[in-house]
């Protein structure tokens, strides 16, 4: 689904991502790890179509992402933002029906049904009723994630696959919600054949949730693989500058556990 | 996880909820136009307007109120109600555009443009209202032209908004020199201009400006997604399919399009481009499916309503428009702040 080959991007004249390859396939989830300023939310803006690419290519479905308009690409790849602001007050449904904007061909039953859907999926049903400025900043990552949810689903019935890209999605979530919005995720992606890249700062998570791990440093890939092949302490040690542990969870020999400091 | 079982929630959204509330603004609308061209220095009384208004009149009165009605109030009541609709659209789109509740058209140039037009053709000795009105527009494109371009040269349309600021003090000044330069005739016919009135109305201007006026605004109604989206934030809207910069482009000509002519027609008129969309948001919400149709029927309102204050406040004579928005727009503007800020 995606495929990035030799991917080089700069910023204001610095190279961010520097000859980075990466494939990930339906169904797959592929994390992003890296100490602040790998290049990690680089590599996503880059995949988003929001970055010029200096060098290398990027296909999402076998179409190259230069060649796609904003509206195509809209209706192939949707972006977990970290942060979002809305401006003016908005109920909750009307915040996550947006989703279905580039997706002309929807009925006005089959958005309603997506947005009851996508909040459930969400765990945030019980906000349907709520207005988003009166939420917590926790609540609101939940409804911005179900109206991310709501495009990509939509993008699934109408093209039959999709691209989610999530940038930092569990940075203001509590425990469960974290593991809640993964492990959603994962079950989506399996169910549907969604690609999903998604970049975090916890290592844990990762090894728990995703298939496949890249670990970025200084825009350039220090390894790539499943996490009990790559979550090595030297890895680790090399790729955050801090010294790290790696254990094996005792009551659950497949996980592991990942210590700083 | 519970589901949301109740669609019922979803129901506001839908499409006969937004019907149900525009077609209730609707009927206030037509009932107000109604008063307003039945009442003046000349009272008709109710009974007599169906008469009036459609059939051949019999009796000398009927002919009079014939002749008032159809020749000045319903012309002119019809384009306060063109002014005020389109005024409140176009701020209801700056506001969405700039993602901040204090845009509105005069912003970035365009009404301190067309004011400049005017006033300037008027102390060069253009006496036409024709003639006039054309240099009113050309100001009012000429002051957008210049503030988009000096504003584009930033990323963001913060740009534009300091080009315009800039522009709206250059453009304040140059009347100003104007003004001071006019003789005492040339004086009366510039305050009509700089504080805005529909006396000029007649059934000619309405021809061109009715359904120029309805079909700009249904263009930008249109456009009530991509405005939803630019809440989320440029990149955001980006991300849901909206070519950003040809967005902005979209908005900000059709606004120019919208406002320019009005300004020409009827002069500055203050407020009701900023406040009509601000209390439509604080009482139905932000969601601009509802928010700009529901704005271009408030915005007819509150003109047909403040047209008629002005005509009723000082018979046998009258108050500029513009006063009447300004006087009763901004305490009514400061006390719904207030109430809001306490809840």
């Amino acid at each position: 689904m995606i495929r990035i080959e030799q991917l080089r991007c700069q910023r204001e004249g610095r190279t961010v991502i520097d000859a980075v390859s990466l494939h990930v396939a339906a169904g797959e989830v592929v994390g992003v790890l890296g100490a602040n300023g790998a290049g990690k939310s680089s590599l996503l803006a880059a995949v988003a179509g929001d970055l010029p690419l200096n060098g290398g290519t990027i296909t999402l479905a076998g179409q190259p992402i230069t060649r796609l308009r904003q509206r195509q690409l809209a209706r192939q790849r949707t972006l977990l933002p970290q942060t979002s602001a809305l401006e003016f007050d908005l109920p909750v449904p009307e915040v996550v029906a947006m989703g279905a904007y580039p997706f002309d061909e929807l009925t006005a039953m089959q958005i309603e049904q997506l947005v009851s859907t996508t909040l459930t999926r969400a765990d945030a049903s019980e906000l349907a009723t709520r207005h988003y400025a009166g939420l917590s900043g926790g609540e609101q990552q939940r409804v911005q994630f179900a109206r991310v949810l709501l495009q990509t689903l939509a993008a699934c019935q109408v093209n039959g696959n999709a691209v989610l890209l999530l940038d930092e999605p569990t940075g203001s979530l509590d425990p469960r919600h974290q593991h809640g919005l993964l492990a959603s995720v994962r079950a989506l992606a399996q169910e549907q054949g969604i690609a999903v890249l998604v970049v975090l700062h916890d290592v844990n998570l990762a090894a728990r949730w995703c298939d496949r791990l890249l670990l970025l440093k200084a825009g350039r890939e220090v390894a790539q693989g499943a996490p009990q092949a790559v979550l090595q302490a030297e890895t680790l040690c090399a790729v955050y500058d801090m010294p790290a542990r790696v254990l094996v969870d005792p009551d659950e020999p497949g996980r592991l556990l990942v210590l700083f400091g | 996880m519970r589901s949301v079982k109740n669609l019922d929630l979803i129901a506001p959204l839908r499409r006969p909820a937004i019907t149900a509330t525009c077609t209730a603004l609707a009927i206030v609308l037509a009932l107000l136009m109604l008063i307003a061209s039945s009442s003046g220095t000349v009272a008709i009384p109710w009974s007599a307007l169906p008469r009036a208004l459609f059939s051949a009149p019999v009796t000398s009165d009927e002919q009079l109120w014939q002749s008032i009605l159809r020749d000045v109030r319903l012309p002119r009541v019809i384009f306060a109600a063109l002014c005020g609709g389109g005024l409140a659209v176009a701020g209801a789109t700056m506001q969405a555009l700039f993602r901040n509740p204090l845009a509105e058209p005069g912003l970035v140039g365009i009404s301190a443009g067309g004011a400049l037009g005017a006033v300037s053709a008027i102390v060069f000795g253009a006496s036409s209202f024709g003639l006039i009105a054309i240099a009113a527009f050309a100001g009012s494109l000429f002051a957008l032209f210049a503030a988009w371009q000096i504003g584009r040269r930033s990323r963001a349309v913060a740009g534009l908004l300091l080009a315009g600021v800039a522009i709206n003090a250059i453009c304040g000044s140059l009347t100003a020199l104007c003004t001071w330069q006019a003789t005492d005739a040339q004086l009366r016919s510039l305050t009509f201009w700089n504080l805005g009135s529909l006396a000029g109305s007649n059934w000619l201007l309405l021809a061109l400006l009715g359904p120029w006026t309805l079909i700009v605004s249904a263009l930008l109604l249109r456009e009530w997604r991509g405005m939803n989206a630019l809440l989320l934030g440029e990149r955001e809207a980006g991300h849901l399919g909206f070519a950003i910069r040809p967005l902005q482009r979209r908005l900000i000509v059709l606004v120019a399009l919208l406002v320019g002519p009005l300004v020409a027609a009827c002069g500055t008129i203050a407020f009701i481009g900023l406040v009509v969309p601000h209390i439509v948001r604080l009482t139905l919400g932000a969601r601009h499916q509802l928010l700009l149709p529901a704005s271009l029927l408030s915005g007819a309102i509150a003109l047909v309503l403040a047209d008629w204050a002005a005509r009723m406040l000082a018979i046998p004579s009258e108050i500029p428009v513009g006063i009447v928005t300004s006087l009763a727009g901004g305490p009514f503007f400061l006390w719904l702040l207030a109430r809001w800020s306490k809840a």
